[in-house]
């Protein structure tokens, strides 16, 4: 059963990944990136049950990462909107100042 | 891989796989902004379900209410807060559209040949615990408690961090 599991987030974190690099709102590349670390979440709990050592401490490290994505989203939100003030857009490749 | 006999725990994986990945693909080729976020929604509640399938009922809950509560309307917010068209704008061009499909698919493609070559070892039957929460809650307030509460202060730290960048200017 372990495999499937693998598989799915497999399939799930490609998806995160292909729109991670090619949206170009902002806000639907941080959904993206949501979705990789839930593939990632869900490996976690898979090898809580099926791994070679099944134990709890897998799904207690998929609550620290749940909390640390929740922290990640809050303040890339934050910054998204200051820099919507800022410049008036959420498109990701507008977002220039570096390059130049 | 498939070689299981079709027992109700492979029954609920299809059926909640199926939910889950039409959510993501639907979440890559919808075109509203807010149809995106919705079908995120999808795939954390078939997220969740897939925790419960894998005896992590505490997991699922906290799937649920952060993911599927909070963060998603986060993200609402966030499209309120910033969106002025209704769609996501112009599509990228033909260049980077087909790296990121070539970046995606090889990768697939080498998590996919690592993961069937791989002989993985047969679980040492440990008996799972009768109540799920009650063991985390052990677990989390004796071992990894300096982690739990090194968590507690980074979420405070990141949450008054996005309150200072969001915040309006006013005083100028």
């Amino acid at each position: 059963m372990l495999p499937s599991y693998l598989m799915l987030a497999a399939i799930l974190f490609c998806i995160g990944l292909y729109g991670a690099l090619t949206k170009r709102n902002a806000v639907i590349v941080l959904i993206s990136i949501e979705l990789m670390l839930n593939a990632v979440n869900l490996n976690l709990v898979a090898f809580a049950k099926y791994g070679a050592l099944p134990s709890l401490t897998g799904q207690v490290f998929t609550l620290f990462t749940i909390s640390v994505a929740a922290a990640e989203v809050a303040v890339g939100i934050a910054i998204l909107i200051a820099l919507f003030r800022l410049k008036g857009t959420v498109q990701a490749d507008e977002f220039d100042e570096m390059r130049r | 891989m498939f070689t299981g006999d079709l027992s109700g725990e492979l029954i609920a994986f299809f059926i909640l796989a199926a939910f889950t990945i039409t959510g993501a693909v639907l979440m890559l080729t919808l075109t509203k902004v807010v149809h995106m976020v919705l079908s995120l929604a999808a795939v954390f509640i078939g997220l969740a379900g897939m925790y419960v399938v894998l005896e992590a009922e505490f997991v699922a809950f906290v799937q649920v209410l952060i993911y599927a509560g909070a963060v998603s309307i986060l993200m609402v917010f966030g499209i309120m807060m910033t969106k002025h068209q209704e769609d996501q704008g112009r599509p990228a061009g033909r260049m980077p559209e087909v790296l990121g499909l070539l970046a995606a698919v090889s990768l697939l493609g080498i998590l996919f040949y690592a993961i069937r070559s791989t002989a993985f070892p047969a679980a040492a039957q440990v008996e799972q615990a009768e109540d799920n929460t009650l063991e985390i809650g052990k677990l989390l307030f004796t071992q990894h408690v300096i982690p739990f509460e090194l968590v507690s202060v980074l979420l405070t730290v990141a949450f008054i961090g996005a309150i200072m960048l969001a915040r309006k200017e006013t005083d100028e």
